[in-house]
Formats: C-alpha cells, sequence, structure tokens
C-alpha cells in the first residue's frame, strides 16, 4: 500500500550549513509517527521542506504523488501555540477554516461542536491570554485539527509546557488519537512522549540529519504513563536513550 | 476597591495633587514676591482674565482645533498608507525611508513659512505642517509593529495557504496596533503645537495668533490662557487616543507579561 507520506534522500543546506543529508521516512495512513532527535538536528527543517520549503535534492510524496502537485496537504501546528492575541479561541480555532474560503460564521458554527471534546467548553469567547497554557494547546490543536487535511504535522507542540502539564496533554493527546486516527507526525525531543503516543520512532543524527534508527513501538492501546513502566517500554526507552546518547554520534550530552 | 469611579479617582490622585502643588507654589511666590502681573502673573490671574476674554479666546481656538484635527487625520492615513508601501516592497522601503527620515531633520522653523508662502494663510498649510510633524512617529511604530509578528504564526498562516496580503491583515497588522498605539500618544502631544506653531508663522486667527498679539500687548496672563487652551486641547486628543486604543484592542486587558 502507498504510504500517506514518503521522504526519500531529502537534503537541505542553508548559508552552506547543511542540515538534512540523505533523509528518508514513511508515515502510513492513520499511523502516528515521532522524529526524535537531539536540538538543532535539523527536525524544524524537515517541516520547513514539507510546508512549501525548497529541498536541494530529494522527493516528498504524499499518496504516492508529489506534494506541489498536492493542494493544502498538511494541518502544521507550530511549536508554542501560535495563537493570535486579538481573536478568541473560537476565532482562532476557525483560522483556517476562514483562510480557506469558509465564511465567518459557517466556519465557526463548524468548530463550535468540537469545543467540549477538546475541554474548552464555555471559553469560546474568552482571549487565549485568559487561558491556561495547556488550553492554549488544546485550542491550537483543535485550529489544526478543524481544517481536515489529510495530514498533521506537529512541532514539540507541549515543549514549552510545565511537566505536569504535559503529562496532562500526552496523556489526552494518546485517547484522542485513540478515537480519531489521525495521520500524524511528531517532532519532540522528549523520548517518553515519543513512546506514549507513537506507533513508529525515527531517530535522527545530529546535523546534518539523517535517520539512525527506526523504532516500532509494539506496545497495546489506549495507553496511558503506566505503560511507560512495563519490561517492554522501558526496552525501547533504553535503546532510545542508548543511541540519542551514543558519543559515537556525535553528540555530548 | 469596589467603586470603579472611586478607584480611578484614587489613580489620578497622585497626578492631581502634584498639580494642585505646583499651582499653589507659584501663587504664593508671586503674592509673597510682589513680582508685577505683567512678568509673572498668579494662576488665579491667569484663570480670571481667560473667563473675562473667552469669547475671543474661543474664537482663536477653533481653527486650531479645525487645523489639528484635519491635520492629524491626515497623518493618520499618511502614516498608515506609507506603512503598508513600505512593508509590501523592499525597493520602496530603501528609497522612501531615507527621505523620510531626512524629513524629519528639517527644522520646522524655516519649513512654516516656506509652507504658509506657499499654500497661503488658509487652514491647508496648518493640516500639511500638522501632518508633517505627526506622522513619523506612528509611520516608525506601524513599521516596528509589523516586524514584530511572530514568524510561526506567519509560518502557519502560509500552511492554511494565506497569502501576503491575508498574511498582512491577519497578523502583521494586528501584531503591529500596540505598537501603532504607542506612536499615537507621542504624535498628539506634537499636534496642537505644530498647529499653534503653523499659525505663529502666519495666519489670521488661532491661537497662535491669539498668544503673538497677547504677547505683543504685554499680557503674559493672556499668553499662559492660551497655553492652558491649547494644553487642554492636546489632553482631550491624549484621551481620545487611549479611549481608541481601548476599542481597538479589546483583548489588550487580559495581556499578561510576555512569555
Amino acid at each position: 500500500m502507498t504510504p500517506r507520506l514518503s521522504v526519500s534522500d531529502l537534503a537541505k543546506a542553508y548559508d552552506g550549513l547543511q542540515v538534512l543529508d540523505g533523509l528518508d521516512l514513511e508515515v502510513g495512513k492513520g499511523e502516528f509517527v515521532s522524529l526524535l532527535g537531539p536540538s538543532g538536528a535539523g527536525k524544524s527543517t524537515l517541516f520547513r521542506l514539507l510546508t512549501g520549503g525548497r529541498p536541494d535534492r530529494g522527493t516528498i510524496r504524499l499518496d504516492g504523488a508529489p506534494i506541489a502537485e498536492q493542494t493544502a496537504p498538511f494541518a502544521f501546528m507550530p511549536q508554542r501555540d501560535a495563537l493570535m492575541d486579538w481573536r478568541t479561541i473560537i476565532g482562532n480555532a476557525s483560522l483556517g477554516l476562514e483562510i480557506a474560503g469558509v465564511p465567518r460564521h459557517e466556519a465557526r458554527a463548524r468548530v463550535a461542536p468540537l469545543f467540549a471534546e477538546f475541554g474548552l467548553s464555555g471559553f469560546q469567547h474568552h482571549y487565549p491570554a485568559q487561558l491556561s497554557g495547556g488550553m492554549r494547546q488544546r485550542a491550537a490543536l483543535l485550529r489544526t485539527i478543524v481544517m481536515d487535511r489529510p495530514m498533521l504535522l506537529l512541532d514539540e507542540p507541549f515543549g514549552a509546557l510545565d511537566a505536569l502539564t504535559r503529562a496532562g496533554m500526552q496523556r489526552w493527546l494518546a485517547a484522542m488519537w485513540q478515537r480519531h486516527r489521525w495521520t500524524a507526525l511528531l517532532i519532540t525531543h522528549d523520548v517518553r512522549e515519543a513512546i506514549l503516543l507513537s506507533d513508529r520512532i525515527y531517530l535522527l543524527s545530529p546535523r546534518p540529519a539523517r535517520v539512525v534508527a527506526e523504532i516500532h513501538v509494539p506496545l497495546p492501546r489506549p495507553r496511558s504513563q503506566a505503560d511507560l513502566a512495563t519490561p517492554e517500554a522501558l526496552r525501547i526507552e533504553a535503546r532510545l536513550l542508548d543511541t540519542l546518547l551514543d558519543p559515537s554520534q556525535g553528540q555530548i550530552p | 476597591m469596589v467603586n470603579p469611579m472611586l478607584e480611578r479617582l484614587w489613580r489620578i490622585a497622585p497626578a492631581l495633587s502634584a498639580i494642585t502643588i505646583l499651582l499653589l507654589l507659584w501663587e504664593s511666590y508671586v503674592a509673597l514676591s510682589g513680582i508685577a502681573p505683567t512678568t509673572l502673573p498668579a494662576p488665579s490671574r491667569i484663570w480670571a482674565q481667560g473667563v473675562l476674554n473667552w469669547p475671543s479666546l474661543a474664537q482663536n481656538t477653533w481653527p486650531t482645533v479645525q487645523a489639528t484635527v484635519l491635520g492629524f487625520m491626515l497623518s493618520l492615513c499618511v502614516a498608515f498608507v506609507l506603512s503598508v508601501v513600505i512593508d509590501f516592497s523592499p525597493a520602496l522601503r530603501r528609497a522612501l525611508l531615507p527621505v523620510l527620515v531626512i524629513s524629519q531633520t528639517l527644522p520646522l522653523i524655516a519649513i512654516a513659512p516656506l509652507v504658509i508662502l506657499w499654500f497661503g494663510f488658509g487652514l491647508a498649510p496648518k493640516i500639511l505642517l500638522v501632518a508633517f510633524v505627526t506622522f513619523f512617529p506612528m509611520l516608525v511604530a506601524w513599521l516596528k509593529g509589523y516586524e514584530a509578528t511572530e514568524p510561526d504564526l506567519e509560518w502557519l498562516l502560509g500552511t492554511m495557504g494565506a497569502g501576503r496580503a491575508a498574511i498582512f491583515r491577519q497578523a502583521r497588522l494586528p501584531s503591529a496596533l500596540p505598537y501603532f498605539f504607542a506612536g499615537l500618544r507621542i504624535s498628539t502631544t506634537y499636534a496642537v503645537v505644530a498647529a499653534i506653531f503653523a499659525e505663529y508663522a502666519g495666519a489670521a486667527r488661532g491661537l497662535g495668533i491669539y498668544i503673538l498679539s497677547a504677547k505683543n500687548n504685554f499680557r503674559p496672563d493672556l499668553v499662559l490662557a492660551a497655553v492652558g487652551v491649547s494644553a487642554v486641547l492636546t489632553l482631550c486628543l491624549f484621551g481620545l487616543a487611549i479611549l481608541a486604543e481601548r476599542i481597538a484592542m479589546p483583548w489588550a486587558r487580559f495581556r499578561e507579561p510576555r512569555r
């Protein structure tokens, strides 16, 4: 079966600095895949290339066709939440639909029923500054999924949250994914987050980024933080950490 | 405090007391030193003479208000249009920005009589001069504000399919609003002074003319009464700017310190 996303031999240099060099990866339909790598490994560069940047080399295909021929294949959730201070939560959530030309009233009517599932009931007309960090992230994710694109790109969505809120959000996202089975590619440098959420994890080398390991996470779903303490999960965590911290990878933590 | 009126009063209390103390000091200095009122009139005398001469003072206030308001409206438009043009075109930015900066180095004392010479004694040259003096802080504020747009936000809008114009309208313009209103406040404090200066350089009526003739008649009390009127005008303009900010940015009340 053709994978939803297939990236092959992707390379990109900025100002003479080779950021990506021969990156290959695939994401199947309905699969949750994480990209795990040291900071500055070029994970965000991959997202730049997926969302309109030009690679120096390599191809990106969505359902077998080059992405240049696709219209708006990805729903992107940037690092931090990038909510607009000046729009209410429902205004933020319906932003993607409005940009796509859906009239404002219709866009809001389409988004409104989803507020309960995202734990945002009653906050439709609040401004982002009135919400907690976790709620802001849920609003940002709501804004991402209502666009109804073939695939989600999540760039360290929980990186800026405190540890407790982050754990809560990871559990919540795991449950949401269980129900909706979005095709998703997640950038993270949180090993346990990757294990909790992913079907598969790609480990990237330090710059220039290449895939150094591909790890399946066969833990049964639905998962919770407790499943991270099973022997299977601990073995995967140890292997991920070993590879990430391996001095032969040139990374000194 | 529960009562919002009382709370507001409490907040402006320090400013009111400072002004009161200054006026009292001034008043008592004039009373105790015996200085001639033709040199330094007491605040009470300025107030009394201002009230007594109110008809002519009011008659001369109106043209100044007109010049200030129309000039400021022109200035708002010019600053915004220039900022959009400069934001969309790097070539025009390089061409225009130095010219605009240089324009702000020209001494008003030389420009004002020339503008009067070119455009006559009517309202037009005053409007132009007020706009000339006040557009720059707002233009700089817009440009600075556009640049303060969060890059992630523009990236996000791009992935949603937004073009350059939509990104400007959805992200750059609202991001710049807090900066613009800071610039607006600065500009309002120049506007009335600019109008008075323009009248000084040549006009039939106006606060500038009133001040000029009061001075020539050795009436510092009336000069200062006119100054008081101009201060009140500026404060009104400043208040309007704050009101506009409140209305245009209802979300700002909730803004926490930048994370």
